[in-house]
């Protein structure tokens, strides 16, 4: 046959390319909720905002919200009759719909409470007194929070990470709604499970269930190794 | 207390009557979504005391649900292979399969400066960056819409703006958010009270593509299903063939209509 030429390890090039977006689309995904989710947790923790309690909320629904709504909304938000939309397109030439950097928006917003409430426990978790004389010896707030904070937490905030990175790869709901299943763009391993199963092709779906399960499996393993040493 | 018990026993009364009452279990191509409303509400008419359930999705999803056993007594698919694919494997009842309607599409778009001339002149409209069609692996309209692009010559052109929605409700979805510039979708759904009137439409060319030729069967499920044989019968009526052309189907030729088989009461043998 013409395919076995294409398969490795059973499965189909066009279903590897989706396995290998998805690990590109929870690598991006993850780098962002570091970037932006550490500051995000330590914020949350400290601040006496009186707003910090919607703030944080916000932060946390992706948890309860089915990625639908997600979904639905991107889609409004993306279109060219909205403001974010059609800015995109006024600047970029292209939707955001039906991009690689829709779907790292997308996955960022979905994933965050993953990263962040991990953040936030593993920061608490640091002794005061440490941190204050930290502080005490003269040294800035932020390199406190660089040399004492992160480093002390570190178990925690990995295992942040990791999770944000496994929900990333199990993303089904908010790619279908905003995703256009666009091989190498937006066709990521989910949706192209569902397709070999609309297309009664058991044994590829088969394949690339079982490399998601495996490789999911090892990932909250190895939350689980970072969260019982981190207590 | 006795008020509740009251209200119990009326609560197990009704519950036993609408489990006595004929139900049938219907999924449906997701272009039919529309039509369904008044061919049910059509069928009812005729027969006060039937519930008809619906459940509409892409085709394949469809019969990959029936596949593994979802208690659906009647499948309405957006082309003759699917409930063919059913009838081989068994899981549809043999000598039911009822070509009902015939499919039209159109390419759909919300932007009004687009010209819709015609569908390869559109297609070679720089300003076309994203043109969404339903999945053509699984898909019926999205197979039409893939084989009249390549009888058109502009497949390879096209390709790169190609965005693909799970059935073509979803295709729909994104040329109505416009978030695709246009679209290629059942004439049905452009047509339907939800959509009528929003943005504009282009019928393609018959010749283009193989008909689509919309079709029911029984499952193995809904054999003994008296009330699914009478819907089946029922698609095929004056009455529903009213509502398939109000609602932009074509009806397919008298040929290619099987005989529908005669109610579980007195089976054929």
């Amino acid at each position: 046959m013409s395919d076995a030429a294409s398969t490795f390890l059973g499965l189909s090039a066009p279903l590897w390319q989706s396995l290998g977006l998805t690990l590109r689309l929870a690598a991006c995904t993850t780098i962002i909720l570091g970037v932006i989710g550490l500051p995000l947790a330590r914020w949350l923790n400290r601040t006496r905002c009186r707003l910090a309690p919607i703030l944080e909320t916000f932060v946390t629904l992706p948890v309860v919200l089915p990625p639908t709504v997600i979904g639905f909304y991107l889609l409004l938000a993306f279109s060219p009759q909205h403001a974010p939309g059609s800015w995109w397109r006024a600047v970029v030439g292209l939707p955001l719909a039906f991009s690689f950097t829709g779907l790292v928006i997308a996955s960022v917003i979905y994933s965050l409470p993953f990263a962040v409430q991990p953040f936030q426990a593993a920061l608490r978790s640091v002794p005061h007194d440490l941190l204050d004389a930290g502080a005490a010896s003269g040294a800035s707030p932020w390199r406190v929070f660089l040399r004492l904070h992160i480093p002390l937490a570190w178990r925690g905030l990995l295992a942040g990470l990791t999770l944000g990175f496994a929900h990333t790869l199990g993303e089904f709901g908010v790619v279908l709604m905003i995703g256009g299943s666009i091989p190498g763009v937006t066709k990521v391993a989910s949706i192209a499970l569902y397709d070999e199963v609309q297309r009664l092709d058991y044994a590829q779906a088969h394949g690339l269930a079982a490399v998601l399960l495996a490789v999911s499996f090892i990932l909250l393993f190895l939350v689980t190794l970072l969260q019982r040493r981190a207590r | 207390m006795l008020t509740f018990a009251r209200r119990f026993a009326f609560f197990l009364a009704t519950a036993a009557a609408l489990a006595a009452a004929d139900r049938v279990s219907v999924a449906a191509a997701a272009n039919l979504v529309y039509a369904l409303d008044a061919l049910n509400a059509a069928f009812r008419a005729t027969e006060p005391g039937t519930t008809v359930v619906v459940t509409t999705a892409a085709s394949g999803n469809l019969v990959a649900q029936i596949r593994n056993g979802a208690p659906y007594d009647v499948f309405l698919s957006a082309d003759l292979a699917y409930p063919r694919t059913l009838l081989t494997s068994g899981d549809a009842a043999a000598g039911t399969l009822t070509p009902f309607a015939v499919g039209r599409l159109v390419v759909w778009t919300m932007r009004p400066e687009l010209d819709l001339g015609s569908v390869g002149v559109l297609m070679r409209n720089t300003a076309v960056h994203k043109v969404a069609l339903a999945q053509p692996e699984t898909a019926p309209y999205g197979r039409a819409a893939r084989e009249a692009l390549r009888k058109l010559e502009v497949w390879s052109e096209v390709q790169g703006k190609i965005v693909i929605g799970d059935s073509v409700s979803q295709a729909a979805q994104f040329v109505q958010s416009g978030n695709a510039d246009c679209g290629f979708v059942a004439l049905s759904l452009v047509v339907s009270p939800e959509l009528t009137g929003k943005g504009r439409y282009l019928e393609v060319p018959l010749e283009l593509y193989s008909p689509i030729t919309e079709a029911a069967v029984l499952t193995t499920f809904g054999r003994e299903n008296a009330a699914a044989r009478r819907y089946l019968a029922f698609l095929v009526s004056p009455a529903a063939r009213e509502i398939f052309t109000r609602f932009g189907y074509g009806i397919p030729p008298a040929g290619a209509v099987a005989p529908v088989a005669p109610p579980a009461t007195s089976p054929a043998s």
